[in-house]
Protein backbone atom coordinates (compact mmCIF):
# COMPACT_ATOMS: atom_id res chain seq x y z
CA UNK A 1 0.00 0.00 0.00
CA UNK A 2 1.52 3.38 -0.74
CA UNK A 3 1.86 6.48 1.83
CA UNK A 4 2.60 8.83 -1.10
CA UNK A 5 -0.40 11.24 -1.54
CA UNK A 6 -3.06 11.36 -4.25
CA UNK A 7 -3.70 14.58 -5.75
CA UNK A 8 -6.62 15.05 -8.11
CA UNK A 9 -4.89 16.62 -10.75
CA UNK A 10 -1.94 14.25 -10.02
CA UNK A 11 -1.70 12.87 -13.79
CA UNK A 12 -1.49 16.60 -15.11
CA UNK A 13 1.87 17.21 -12.40
CA UNK A 14 4.91 18.35 -14.70
CA UNK A 15 5.14 21.04 -17.87
CA UNK A 16 2.29 21.60 -19.30
CA UNK A 17 -0.22 19.27 -20.93
CA UNK A 18 -3.24 20.76 -20.91
CA UNK A 19 -4.39 24.62 -22.46
CA UNK A 20 -5.98 26.71 -19.41
CA UNK A 21 -7.68 28.87 -21.91
CA UNK A 22 -9.83 25.94 -23.08
CA UNK A 23 -11.20 26.39 -20.00
CA UNK A 24 -11.44 29.86 -18.72
CA UNK A 25 -12.28 32.28 -21.55
CA UNK A 26 -10.48 35.06 -20.14
CA UNK A 27 -7.13 33.28 -19.95
CA UNK A 28 -7.47 32.45 -23.38
CA UNK A 29 -8.17 36.01 -24.19
CA UNK A 30 -5.56 36.86 -22.65
CA UNK A 31 -3.11 33.75 -24.24
CA UNK A 32 -1.83 32.61 -20.65
CA UNK A 33 -0.18 28.98 -21.08
CA UNK A 34 0.62 26.90 -18.37
CA UNK A 35 4.24 26.60 -18.03
CA UNK A 36 4.11 23.58 -15.23
CA UNK A 37 1.96 22.25 -12.22
CA UNK A 38 3.05 19.98 -9.49
CA UNK A 39 1.93 19.49 -5.61
CA UNK A 40 0.45 22.70 -4.76
CA UNK A 41 2.04 24.77 -7.04
CA UNK A 42 1.31 26.42 -10.40
CA UNK A 43 3.26 28.25 -12.94
CA UNK A 44 1.82 29.90 -15.93
CA UNK A 45 3.50 32.72 -18.40
CA UNK A 46 1.57 35.37 -20.10
CA UNK A 47 2.85 36.39 -23.61
CA UNK A 48 3.79 39.84 -24.06
CA UNK A 49 1.23 41.71 -26.09
CA UNK A 50 0.25 45.98 -26.85
CA UNK A 51 -3.30 44.81 -25.55
CA UNK A 52 -1.91 44.54 -22.37
CA UNK A 53 -0.14 48.20 -21.41
CA UNK A 54 -1.30 50.17 -19.19
CA UNK A 55 1.27 53.13 -19.05
CA UNK A 56 1.29 54.29 -22.81
CA UNK A 57 4.71 56.63 -22.48
CA UNK A 58 6.34 53.63 -20.65
CA UNK A 59 4.84 50.71 -22.47
CA UNK A 60 4.28 48.79 -19.23
CA UNK A 61 2.13 45.73 -18.86
CA UNK A 62 -1.07 47.02 -16.94
CA UNK A 63 -0.87 45.55 -13.05
CA UNK A 64 -4.48 44.36 -13.59
CA UNK A 65 -3.18 41.98 -16.05
CA UNK A 66 -0.54 40.88 -14.14
CA UNK A 67 -3.07 40.16 -11.31
CA UNK A 68 -5.34 38.39 -13.64
CA UNK A 69 -2.07 36.08 -14.12
CA UNK A 70 -1.51 35.60 -10.65
CA UNK A 71 -5.40 35.31 -9.68
CA UNK A 72 -5.12 32.02 -12.56
CA UNK A 73 -2.08 30.78 -11.14
CA UNK A 74 -2.87 30.87 -7.24
CA UNK A 75 -6.66 29.07 -8.13
CA UNK A 76 -5.08 26.22 -9.83
CA UNK A 77 -1.88 26.04 -7.37
CA UNK A 78 -5.37 25.46 -4.87
CA UNK A 79 -6.69 22.78 -7.41
CA UNK A 80 -3.19 21.27 -7.37
CA UNK A 81 -3.02 20.86 -3.60
CA UNK A 82 -6.42 19.10 -3.66
CA UNK A 83 -6.96 14.99 -3.31
CA UNK A 84 -10.23 15.81 -4.27
CA UNK A 85 -11.45 18.52 -6.63
CA UNK A 86 -13.62 21.37 -4.89
CA UNK A 87 -14.74 24.95 -6.51
CA UNK A 88 -12.54 27.50 -5.26
CA UNK A 89 -13.48 31.47 -5.08
CA UNK A 90 -10.88 34.45 -4.38
CA UNK A 91 -11.42 35.50 -0.98
CA UNK A 92 -8.85 38.38 -1.48
CA UNK A 93 -5.84 39.14 -3.17
CA UNK A 94 -2.71 41.60 -2.18
CA UNK A 95 -0.31 42.32 -4.89
CA UNK A 96 2.97 44.89 -4.48
CA UNK A 97 4.46 45.86 -7.40
CA UNK A 98 8.31 45.63 -6.47
CA UNK A 99 9.63 47.11 -9.76
CA UNK A 100 8.02 48.02 -13.43
CA UNK A 101 8.13 44.78 -15.54
CA UNK A 102 10.41 45.42 -18.90
CA UNK A 103 8.34 45.94 -22.02
CA UNK A 104 8.03 43.06 -24.77
CA UNK A 105 8.90 40.42 -22.53
CA UNK A 106 6.50 37.49 -21.51
CA UNK A 107 5.62 37.04 -17.73
CA UNK A 108 5.91 34.22 -15.44
CA UNK A 109 4.01 33.95 -12.43
CA UNK A 110 4.46 30.93 -9.94
CA UNK A 111 2.01 30.67 -7.12
CA UNK A 112 2.41 28.33 -4.27
CA UNK A 113 -0.45 27.28 -2.26
CA UNK A 114 1.18 26.45 1.52
CA UNK A 115 -1.75 25.85 3.65
CA UNK A 116 -5.17 24.01 2.20
CA UNK A 117 -7.63 24.26 5.04
CA UNK A 118 -11.21 23.20 5.39
CA UNK A 119 -12.73 26.33 4.37
CA UNK A 120 -9.44 28.55 3.51
CA UNK A 121 -6.63 27.98 1.18
CA UNK A 122 -3.49 30.15 1.52
CA UNK A 123 -1.34 31.27 -1.42
CA UNK A 124 1.80 32.97 -1.76
CA UNK A 125 2.87 34.07 -5.73
CA UNK A 126 5.81 36.17 -7.32
CA UNK A 127 5.80 37.16 -11.19
CA UNK A 128 9.00 38.21 -13.45
CA UNK A 129 10.12 38.73 -16.03
CA UNK A 130 13.74 37.69 -16.64
CA UNK A 131 14.88 36.22 -13.77
CA UNK A 132 12.69 34.26 -10.85
CA UNK A 133 14.90 35.68 -8.45
CA UNK A 134 14.29 39.20 -9.64
CA UNK A 135 10.39 39.53 -9.33
CA UNK A 136 8.40 42.18 -10.07
CA UNK A 137 5.46 41.67 -8.37
CA UNK A 138 4.36 39.25 -4.81
CA UNK A 139 1.21 38.61 -4.07
CA UNK A 140 -0.54 36.94 -1.27
CA UNK A 141 -3.66 35.17 -1.42
CA UNK A 142 -6.60 33.75 0.32
CA UNK A 143 -9.07 31.12 -1.05
CA UNK A 144 -12.48 29.98 -0.44
CA UNK A 145 -12.76 26.01 -0.97
CA UNK A 146 -15.58 24.23 -1.45
CA UNK A 147 -19.32 24.68 -0.50
CA UNK A 148 -22.25 26.02 -2.46
CA UNK A 149 -20.21 27.77 -5.14
CA UNK A 150 -20.84 26.08 -8.31
CA UNK A 151 -18.25 23.57 -8.84
CA UNK A 152 -14.67 23.55 -9.34
CA UNK A 153 -13.46 25.52 -12.00
CA UNK A 154 -11.05 23.06 -12.90
CA UNK A 155 -13.06 20.38 -13.51
CA UNK A 156 -12.59 20.50 -16.80
CA UNK A 157 -9.12 20.05 -16.76
CA UNK A 158 -9.21 16.57 -15.35
CA UNK A 159 -11.63 15.27 -17.69
CA UNK A 160 -9.70 14.26 -20.86
CA UNK A 161 -6.95 12.49 -18.44
CA UNK A 162 -10.16 9.80 -18.00
CA UNK A 163 -11.12 10.69 -14.32
CA UNK A 164 -14.12 12.25 -13.11
CA UNK A 165 -14.55 16.19 -13.24
CA UNK B 1 -11.45 60.77 -18.67
CA UNK B 2 -12.79 58.77 -21.80
CA UNK B 3 -9.67 60.07 -23.88
CA UNK B 4 -7.46 58.64 -21.20
CA UNK B 5 -9.23 55.32 -21.62
CA UNK B 6 -8.81 55.41 -25.65
CA UNK B 7 -5.06 55.98 -24.67
CA UNK B 8 -4.75 52.97 -22.63
CA UNK B 9 -4.46 49.79 -24.49
CA UNK B 10 -5.63 47.80 -21.87
CA UNK B 11 -9.19 49.45 -20.94
CA UNK B 12 -9.76 49.21 -24.46
CA UNK B 13 -9.67 45.40 -24.32
CA UNK B 14 -11.86 45.30 -21.51
CA UNK B 15 -14.24 47.67 -23.17
CA UNK B 16 -14.40 50.53 -20.14
CA UNK B 17 -16.46 53.36 -20.29
CA UNK B 18 -16.65 56.47 -18.27
CA UNK B 19 -20.12 57.88 -17.35
CA UNK B 20 -20.36 61.73 -15.14
CA UNK B 21 -23.07 61.28 -12.86
CA UNK B 22 -24.34 63.60 -11.01
CA UNK B 23 -22.37 61.91 -8.06
CA UNK B 24 -18.79 62.11 -9.71
CA UNK B 25 -17.35 60.11 -12.62
CA UNK B 26 -18.14 56.33 -12.47
CA UNK B 27 -16.80 53.41 -14.69
CA UNK B 28 -18.79 51.21 -16.58
CA UNK B 29 -17.39 47.46 -17.74
CA UNK B 30 -20.05 45.87 -20.08
CA UNK B 31 -20.27 42.10 -20.21
CA UNK B 32 -18.87 40.28 -22.84
CA UNK B 33 -17.97 36.21 -22.84
CA UNK B 34 -14.30 37.24 -23.31
CA UNK B 35 -14.28 38.13 -19.43
CA UNK B 36 -15.78 34.86 -18.37
CA UNK B 37 -13.52 33.23 -15.34
CA UNK B 38 -15.80 30.24 -14.06
CA UNK B 39 -17.92 29.08 -17.27
CA UNK B 40 -19.91 26.68 -14.63
CA UNK B 41 -21.15 29.77 -12.24
CA UNK B 42 -20.82 31.91 -14.69
CA UNK B 43 -18.61 34.69 -13.22
CA UNK B 44 -16.22 37.29 -14.46
CA UNK B 45 -12.77 36.69 -13.81
CA UNK B 46 -11.55 37.83 -10.63
CA UNK B 47 -8.26 39.24 -12.49
CA UNK B 48 -10.92 41.07 -14.78
CA UNK B 49 -12.63 42.61 -11.86
CA UNK B 50 -8.96 43.63 -10.04
CA UNK B 51 -7.67 44.79 -13.57
CA UNK B 52 -11.39 47.07 -13.05
CA UNK B 53 -10.99 48.46 -9.60
CA UNK B 54 -7.06 48.96 -10.29
CA UNK B 55 -8.20 50.87 -13.61
CA UNK B 56 -11.33 52.95 -11.55
CA UNK B 57 -8.72 54.16 -8.75
CA UNK B 58 -6.12 55.30 -11.53
CA UNK B 59 -8.61 57.20 -13.68
CA UNK B 60 -9.86 58.76 -10.47
CA UNK B 61 -6.81 59.67 -9.31
CA UNK B 62 -5.64 61.57 -12.69
CA UNK B 63 -9.14 63.44 -12.77
CA UNK B 64 -7.97 64.85 -9.24
CA UNK B 65 -4.63 65.32 -9.62
CA UNK B 66 -3.73 66.53 -13.20
CA UNK B 67 -1.02 64.24 -13.52
CA UNK B 68 -0.31 64.05 -17.07
CA UNK B 69 0.94 60.36 -16.63
CA UNK B 70 -0.06 57.51 -15.27
CA UNK B 71 -0.17 56.89 -11.52
CA UNK B 72 1.72 53.87 -10.85
CA UNK B 73 0.62 51.37 -8.42
CA UNK B 74 2.87 50.59 -5.50
CA UNK B 75 0.15 47.70 -3.45
CA UNK B 76 -3.01 47.06 -4.68
CA UNK B 77 -5.55 44.59 -2.18
CA UNK B 78 -8.90 43.27 -3.79
CA UNK B 79 -11.51 41.91 -1.84
CA UNK B 80 -14.43 39.58 -3.63
CA UNK B 81 -17.23 40.11 -1.92
CA UNK B 82 -19.72 38.19 -4.22
CA UNK B 83 -19.27 36.09 -7.78
CA UNK B 84 -19.94 39.10 -10.25
CA UNK B 85 -22.46 37.69 -12.85
CA UNK B 86 -22.65 38.04 -16.44
CA UNK B 87 -23.66 41.54 -16.40
CA UNK B 88 -22.60 45.08 -16.32
CA UNK B 89 -20.55 46.03 -13.30
CA UNK B 90 -20.44 49.54 -12.40
CA UNK B 91 -17.25 51.21 -9.68
CA UNK B 92 -16.43 54.22 -8.34
CA UNK B 93 -13.68 55.35 -6.47
CA UNK B 94 -12.78 57.69 -3.96
CA UNK B 95 -9.00 59.00 -2.69
CA UNK B 96 -8.66 59.44 1.29
CA UNK B 97 -5.54 60.89 0.49
CA UNK B 98 -3.77 62.92 -2.29
CA UNK B 99 -0.15 62.88 -0.98
CA UNK B 100 2.73 64.93 -2.85
CA UNK B 101 4.50 61.10 -3.59
CA UNK B 102 2.12 58.58 -2.74
CA UNK B 103 -2.26 58.87 -3.19
CA UNK B 104 -4.84 56.32 -1.46
CA UNK B 105 -7.57 55.19 -3.15
CA UNK B 106 -10.77 52.94 -2.73
CA UNK B 107 -12.83 51.50 -4.85
CA UNK B 108 -16.19 49.75 -4.78
CA UNK B 109 -17.71 47.65 -7.54
CA UNK B 110 -21.46 46.53 -7.81
CA UNK B 111 -24.02 45.03 -10.31
CA UNK B 112 -27.37 44.74 -9.71
CA UNK B 113 -27.64 47.51 -6.39
CA UNK B 114 -24.48 50.22 -4.98
CA UNK B 115 -25.52 48.52 -1.80
CA UNK B 116 -24.79 45.19 -2.98
CA UNK B 117 -20.81 45.67 -3.85
CA UNK B 118 -19.33 42.30 -5.69
CA UNK B 119 -15.78 43.73 -5.19
CA UNK B 120 -13.69 46.00 -3.13
CA UNK B 121 -10.21 47.38 -3.87
CA UNK B 122 -7.27 49.71 -1.78
CA UNK B 123 -4.77 50.79 -3.75
CA UNK B 124 -1.68 52.94 -2.74
CA UNK B 125 -0.35 54.42 -5.67
CA UNK B 126 2.99 56.61 -6.57
CA UNK B 127 2.47 60.07 -7.70
CA UNK B 128 6.03 61.00 -8.74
Amino acid sequence: MSTERQYALGALFGPARFDIGQFTPYAGRLRMRVVEVGPGFAILALPYDEDLVGDPQRKVVFGGAVTALIDQASGLAVACAMDALLAIATIDLRVDYLRAAAPGREIVARADCYKLGHNVAFVRATAWDTDPHDPFASCLGTFMVGAGIGGSPFGGVKRPEGGQP
Amino acid sequence: MNRLVAAIPYARLLGIDVEETRDGPECVLPFHGDLIGNTRLPAIHGGVIGSFLELTAILRLVAESGLDSVPRPISVTIDYLRSAGPRETRARGEIFKLGRRIAHVRVIAWQDARDRPVAAANGKFLMA
